[in-house]
């Protein structure tokens, strides 16, 4: 089946199966960053965007995302490098491959709320499983993020 | 202690590859292969225990797009190991690519490659096996003699004597002891004896297993794949494919987590016997699920503590014994077991008059278990630590207190650590800070919060290794470029740990230069010098050293071209970072003109290679303690604080060793508090993914503080001991303790659910 949508901010098309996962058909398209970490709906680590929401693009067929603004980490570089030294800084990054799933989300979270507390920060990212760095350095980089900007 | 200060070593720099992995760019191996391989499945048993009487094919190689299915009669019959480890391996050759003999649920009937994954799984549900089912041996208690043999080929074949018998379903048993243990048992006003059980706990390293593998354009078999073992997964592959190691390469791009998992070449054989097989390349990727059917978890244990003690706290005799599952197949079992003892009783050097350590390893029809980050020490941790505390609570002593007297410390040598010293050793020190840092007196005393909920706290302390002494083999290459930078090439594997760029800050600091004028390259058989892998606590302590040795060989070398240049006598120059100086005159060759030099007309290269063994593995030291508050109307356990304090010797890098630490504790609590795996009647995993093995999420670990505590280890580079797995070993029975604070039950068994501690609390009352 034909499926048309707006990836990273160009219009594509594609052809795909009825049963196809957007996880999948983003990879096809090159958008790597896009991780699978289980199969039933719980690592966060295949999170993008949909309209400006993030959405987990394992759970999601890619016909539901026809006619839809889809944004991946790679077409999202710009907003990402300007929080993402900070959690490097921490050492936070480790093995990365939970990464771009909790960039984006995070991404998600400082569009819908630029000046959030810890606990904020922890409930929105609390889908985000990361096995290696025990969560508290990616708190620590962002909340250093939020007082840069703080001046 | 060592006060030296560098300029590099002991300071936070960024992890090399951190902006790649957080902007999310292609650099594990399911982003960088090329289109068009082979998609491998395999069909796994239902069933724990059978013999393969047939397999019929015929309907699944029908499916457009299957290019080979594969049965136990495809695949060659010499067995092999797919542990991790130094030849000759301690795990015994018990396993065949695909066997007629089914082991476990999960052990391999098929293997199919396809052109898609849609026709692989097509062809999955296609074939039809019938199988001749046998009884499975599942109960860890009468595995050994069991009439039921898991393994009753005659090709078994053990590369070590370590004490296996496959007739006995017995994979190694040992007794080790020091003194008259029972004499002093006796003698002791206070005997313990109490049976802990820890599970088969899945490190869930956020990556599932995957290699690719493909013909190279030599002909040779290239494999791509996510390991900590480069060198041993050739080698591994050379025998169990039957063809040269000199004609196979593997390589790891980055990789997403390994926690001991990727130790063990699980998945590896299956792509490339198809690629021998079909010539094409193939790839498999394991599912979450496949993760936890067939995976390599930590070694289930059930572990037997006597204790003996004064009245007065004073820890005399210690008596372990573990009996440990190795599952269907013996990768990691004989060694694992020997961490449960050797890495936990030391710890009692400072009073312990007499131990003794026994274990007897066993093959059942479950998961095989593997390597996971600690390595049986967290289990015999667990254990004995839980005991520890028990005395205490049991003379109402503050276990701290009580910890302070028996502790290890520096200069004491342990008879239960092969008889090593303690050189550097900050246990005490350690505790101290702890204590303050986390305001133990403040949080130790129960709390009774007036909601049906109470607060308290519990301590454990924790020791590991670094290396395997007098196994482990760590290398480096420094290699001179023409700007006056270095390639520094390794076999040892970053799997996100930072390894890459601690031994870089190494290299740095012995060569004056800065980490960003080293490029580190791993993990590539072809390329990089040997290196046993990363595992075993081993790569900072060892492959940090060969960083050194290298360093000062490059060094020596590139003041005897310098001063071939000078025309000057090597002695009379010195080596200052970015030049060599002729101390007679002062006249300076830069780096860049060496290189260059190497280049045009010269019999030298200006590049280095040294390797690194170490005949003792100098114990990191740990204390740490949580604060909870639990629900007597639940049974929820709320984590609240947690402190520790790490003795690494000198931290290279303090953010990483911190990550590390933060880490380690997380994943700590995880299978203390919710991570289960139950077994049910047919031998099958029930939790086998992430809806039922409950990772934490970072609402359940409260606030984490990781401090730091020196030693100097003179056999370190730069005074340093290990971090990776340490770190892992104290969540389980400090929270154990602070449970029984609350609700005056101990809990001897892993995990401690809220559901647990309910149907105690209410049988209790």
């Amino acid at each position: 089946m034909e499926v048309r949508m707006k990836l990273n901010g160009k219009n594509i098309t594609g052809d795909v199966r009825p049963d196809s996962l957007l996880i999948d058909f983003l990879r096809e398209k090159g958008c790597v960053s896009v991780k699978r970490g289980c199969e039933t709906s719980n690592c966060g680590l295949c999170t993008v965007l949909m309209d400006g929401k993030p959405v987990l693009s394992c759970s999601l067929l890619t016909l539901r995302a026809a006619g839809h603004d889809i944004f991946t980490l790679e077409g999202l570089q710009e907003e990402a490098s300007e929080f993402v030294g900070f959690i490097a800084d921490q050492g936070a990054d480790q093995c990365g491959f939970c990464n771009p799933g909790f960039v984006m989300n995070t991404i998600a979270l400082l569009r819908e709320n630029p000046d959030p507390t810890d606990d904020e920060i922890r409930a929105f990212l609390s889908g985000n499983l990361c096995r290696c760095s025990g969560y508290e350095g990616q708190l620590r980089g962002i909340r250093n993020y939020l007082s840069s900007r703080h001046g | 202690m060592d006060n030296r200060t560098y300029k590099t070593v002991g300071r936070t720099v960024r992890k090399k590859d951190a902006m790649q992995l957080l902007l999310g760019k292609p650099v594990y191996t399911h982003d960088i292969i090329p289109k068009g391989a082979l998609v491998v499945k395999l069909l796994r048993s239902p069933h724990a225990h059978a013999m393969v009487a047939s397999v019929n094919k015929k309907a699944a190689s029908a499916v457009p797009g299957v290019a080979g299915i594969y049965t136990w009669e495809d695949a060659p019959g010499n067995r092999f190991a797919i542990a991790g480890q130094t030849y000759p391996e301690a795990s015994p050759y018990d396993r065949l690519i695909i066997d007629r003999h089914i082991r476990f649920v999960g052990d391999v009937v098929a293997i199919v490659a396809a052109e898609t994954e849609a026709a692989a799984d097509k062809a999955i549900r296609l074939i039809k096996v019938n199988y001749e089912l046998l009884d499975p041996v599942l109960d860890i208690h009468t595995a050994k003699d069991n009439p039921i043999l898991v393994h009753p080929e005659e090709d078994w074949f053990p590369p070590c004597q370590v004490g296996g018998d496959p007739k006995r379903n017995l994979v190694a048993c040992e007794t080790d002891s020091h003194g008259d243990v029972d004499r002093i048992m006796e003698e002791c006003d206070i005997v313990l004896e109490h049976t802990y059980h820890t599970r088969a706990f899945n490190q869930a390293m956020m990556e599932t297993f995957r290699t690719y593998s493909e013909l190279d354009r030599y002909g040779r078999l290239h494999l791509i794949s996510s390991t900590q073992i480069v060198f041993h997964t050739r080698r591994i592959l050379s025998r169990a494919l039957g063809i040269p190691k000199s004609m196979i390469r593997v390589e790891k791009p980055r990789i997403g987590g390994g926690f001991g998992a990727k130790q063990t070449a699980v998945c590896d054989v299956y792509p490339a016997f198809v690629t021998m097989k079909t010539g094409r390349p193939a790839e498999i990727i394991y599912s979450r699920k496949e993760s936890f059917d067939a995976g390599s978890p930590r070694h289930e244990m059930e572990i037997k503590v006597k204790l003996g003690a004064d009245k007065d706290g004073r820890i005399r005799a210690l008596d372990l014994y573990t009996l440990s599952n190795t599952g269907a197949y013996g990768e990691h079992g004989p060694t694992t077991v020997g961490l449960s003892g050797h890495k936990s009783i030391p710890m009692y050097t400072g009073s312990l008059e007499a131990y003794r350590f026994a274990y007897d390893v066993v093959y059942t029809n479950t998961v095989p278990a593997g390597a996971y980050r600690g390595y049986g020490a967290t289990q015999g941790i667990f254990a004995l630590e839980s005991a520890v505390n028990e005395l205490a609570e049991k003379l109402h002593m503050d276990p701290t207190v009580m910890r302070e007297q028996n502790m290890v410390r520096e200069g004491m040598v342990m008879p239960a650590y092969y008889g090593e010293t303690a050189n550097a050793c900050a246990l005490d020190r350690c505790l101290a800070h702890c204590k303050e840092m986390f305001h133990w007196d403040e949080k130790y005393p129960v709390r009774d919060m007036g909601n049906g909920k109470v607060r308290t706290a519990g301590v454990a302390m924790a020791m590991q290794g670094s290396c395997i002494s007098g196994i482990d083999v760590g290398s480096a290459t420094i290699k001179l470029n023409e700007d006056g930078g270095y390639n520094l090439l390794i076999g040892a594997a970053d799997m996100g740990t930072g390894c890459d760029t601690i031994l870089a800050q190494m290299l740095a600091e012995n060569m004056d230069c800065s980490v960003d004028d080293v490029a580190v390259f791993g993990a590539d058989t072809d390329a990089s010098p040997y290196d046993s892998g990363s595992y075993a606590s081993s790569t900072t302590y060892i492959t940090g050293k060969a960083v050194e040795k290298a360093c000062d060989d490059l060094k020596k070398k590139l003041c005897r071209i310098a001063a071939d240049m000078l025309q000057v006598d090597p002695a009379d120059v010195q080596f200052e970072g970015k030049y060599v100086r002729c101390l007679a005159d002062d006249r300076k060759i830069p780096l860049g003109d060496i290189a260059y030099k190497t280049q045009v007309f010269s019999n030298e290269h200006a590049e280095a290679t040294a390797s690194h063994s170490s005949p003792v593995s100098p114990p990191p030291y740990m204390v740490g303690m949580v604060e909870i508050e639990l629900d007597k109307e639940t049974g929820h356990v709320e984590v609240l604080n947690v402190c520790a304090v790490v003795d690494c010797g000198i931290p290279i890098n303090p953010a990483l060793a911190t990550i590390q630490t933060e880490g380690g504790l997380v994943q700590g609590i995880g299978h203390t508090l919710m991570e289960n795996v139950t077994i049910n009647k047919k031998g099958k995993i029930i939790e086998d993914n992430f809806l039922q093995y409950k990772l934490p999420t970072r609402l359940d670990m409260g606030h984490l503080k990781v401090e730091f505590e020196q030693s100097y280890e003179p056999t370190g580079p730069f005074g340093a001991k290990s971090i990776g797995e340490i770190v892992i070993n104290t969540p389980a029975p400090a929270l154990a303790h602070a449970i029984y604070r609350a609700t005056g039950v101990w809990h001897r068994e892993l995990p401690i659910t809220p559901e647990k501690i309910l149907m105690e609390l209410l049988q209790k009352n």
